[in-house]
């Protein structure tokens, strides 16, 4: 048994190619990226040079990295919070209030999930649009007699990041309502009928009982969203394009743009690691929830 | 007597009615909420030009304007994206269920020093957004050749995809019984032939999951196939999405809706094809971890 398990060109075979690429194409590209961040310039061009740690003190004094931080730290806020919390009224509703044909809202609930992204964007600017006609939203809302709530929402600042957020709300609090759902079913039934008995609103039952169950569960929710809200970077270049101006433009965005539209490959780079360690250290911060009060 | 009674339990059961038909409408609601927006994105690729001018956008389609699918896989340049898209993750596919497979495999089972340093060093990469990787990547892909080619894509894809396809693979690997491998020894299988004929057929659910879940991802692929590619006939799904109404006009709504469907009716008959599953190992805790 073990003389087969041990079997070393078994092993070479099994874990180097996939090691090669991933090493090559993910891990690399990481520690690349972290050296760049000492030149200043276009790599390549003639004045790519070392600079030292000129990029870092870049960072601080850029009012444009400040103001895509803003945005994304704004966007994570809503659109985790959203995601998180509407996911959780859904599985309670799925636990609670569907007793018929519960099979299938579970799976319409769960449609929007496994839309590509740049398809839900696309189809969402035509839902917020106001010109040349009115999209689907504004034409709703005339329909109803609310004609003057018409609004351009993803053409006016103040509007466009909540419209992006509403969007990746919508897309994504199925999948959390399913993972919380699975686990409410693993919450055993004698624990809520003792509840019942005892006398419990529901309130209580949810404040007392449910939430501190679910705890775990909904901190990993948390970071699954926050990771993902973190890259903020496909669903607004898709119904935004980051703007109107500024107003959506997140951190990668921002990066992308200074990579490959203004090339200043190093100064990218330090964005880039921002990126990174704010994904590392945010989803710790996160899991320090989990400690037992 | 009688009367008095009756009285507060046909309150209370009118109660419970009024109730019931409140949560029914709640319910109605939610689906609705999930479902309209994708009605209203199929009824709008088939209406004509003349539809968006005149009607309301909430107005159902009164025509079947297929011509919207026409010009948008043929002008529109759709089908070229599609099959663009279909080959590169297909390829990609077999490669990452192959790949993940068999690292988990040679972390859980088999018996070697360095595998405890090489699972964490496989993990790592879950935490890598793609966006601090593309720079590198892009300088890597202009001195050696790849950029712009579909083997580049496709090296990058499966990359991208190990990591977390082996954390998925292992949790499953873990709950295999040794004794099912020890049994295929004595019965003479060497570890090729383990693999291939004990273990991936028991990890066929996993591997489905894994197959499922990285479709998914590739098929919606849009910052490594926008930085690495350039020439539209390389081009893929989303991206060419993400520019069709720059190139197409942004007025040709019916086209543009079309084009939208086109790209999200692949993943919902997949999604219909395998919700049972997809839903069922979701709520048994394939990703609790």
């Amino acid at each position: 048994m073990s003389r087969v398990l041990r079997d070393r060109r078994a092993i070479l075979l099994f874990i180097v190619p996939g090691f090669i690429l991933y090493t090559v194409l993910v891990i690399l590209p990481v520690l690349w990226s972290a050296y760049y961040t000492f030149f200043g310039g276009m790599i390549g061009s003639s004045k790519w040079s070392f600079i030292g740690l000129d990029n870092y003190a870049r960072l601080f004094q850029d009012k444009k990295f400040a103001a895509a931080l803003m945005v994304n730290v704004r966007y994570i806020a809503m659109t985790t919070f959203g995601q998180v919390i509407f996911g959780l009224l859904l599985a309670l509703m799925f636990k609670f209030w569907v007793k018929r044909f519960g099979s299938s809202v579970r799976t319409i609930v769960f449609f929007p999930v496994v839309l590509p992204v740049v398809a839900v964007g696309q189809l969402f600017t035509k839902i917020y649009e106001i010109q040349p006609y009115y999209g689907l939203l504004n034409s709703l809302l005339q329909g109803v007699g609310l004609g003057n709530l018409v609004y351009p929402w993803i053409g006016k600042a103040d509007t466009a990041l909540i419209a992006l957020a509403a969007m990746d709300i919508w897309t994504a609090m199925g999948f959390y309502s399913i993972i919380l759902y699975g686990a409410l079913l693993d919450i055993p039934g004698d624990i809520l009928e003792a509840a019942e008995i005892d006398g419990c609103n529901a309130w209580q039952l949810f404040r007392r009982i449910l939430l501190p169950l679910l705890r775990p569960i909904l901190l990993t929710c948390f970071v699954f969203s926050f990771t993902g809200t973190v890259k903020m970077f496909e669903s607004a270049l898709a119904l935004t394009r980051g703007g109107p101006g500024t107003a959506t433009t997140s951190l990668s965005m921002y990066m992308y743009n200074t990579a490959f539209s203004f090339q200043k490959t190093g100064y990218a780079s330090v964005i880039a690691l921002f990126i990174f360690l704010l994904c590392v250290f945010g989803s710790r911060l996160i899991r320090a929830f989990d400690r037992k009060d | 007597m009688t009367t008095v009674a009756a009285k507060p339990e046909n309150k209370a059961r009118k109660k419970v009615r009024v109730r019931n038909v409140l949560i029914a409408i709640v319910i109605l609601l939610v689906v609705l909420i999930d479902l309209y927006p994708l009605f209203f994105m199929y009824s709008a690729s088939f209406k004509t030009n003349n539809e968006f001018v005149t009607n309301p956008a909430y107005a159902f389609n009164q025509s079947l304007h297929w011509q919207n699918y026409v010009d948008s896989w043929t002008r529109g340049n759709m089908g070229v994206f599609f099959t663009n898209s279909l080959f590169n993750t297909s390829v990609s596919l077999v490669f990452i269920t192959l790949f993940s497979l068999t690292i988990s495999f040679a972390l859980i089972k088999m018996e070697w020093k360095g595998r405890k340093f090489f699972s964490q060093y496989f993990a790592f990469g879950i935490m890598v957004p793609v966006a601090t990787t593309l720079i590198p990547l892009f300088v890597i892909y202009n001195s050696s050749g790849l950029y712009n080619t579909r083997l580049g894509l496709i090296l990058v894809y499966i990359a991208s995809a190990i990591s977390f396809s082996v954390y998925l693979l292992s949790g499953y690997m873990r709950a295999l019984p040794d004794e099912i491998l020890e049994a295929s020894v004595i019965d003479g299988c060497n570890i090729y032939t383990m693999m291939w004929h004990i273990v991936a057929p028991l990890m066929k659910n996993a591997l489905i999951t894994v197959v499922v879940i990285q479709f998914f991802f590739k098929w919606n692929d849009l910052l490594y196939s926008m930085t690495l590619i350039s020439s539209s006939s390389l081009k893929t799904m989303q991206t060419g999405l993400l520019y069709f109404s720059d190139e197409f006009g942004s007025k040709n709504w019916g086209a543009i809706f079309a084009s939208v469907s086109i790209s999200v009716t692949p993943m919902l008959l997949m999604y219909l094809l395998l919700n049972k599953m997809v839903i069922e190992g979701m709520t048994a805790g394939a990703i609790k971890g």
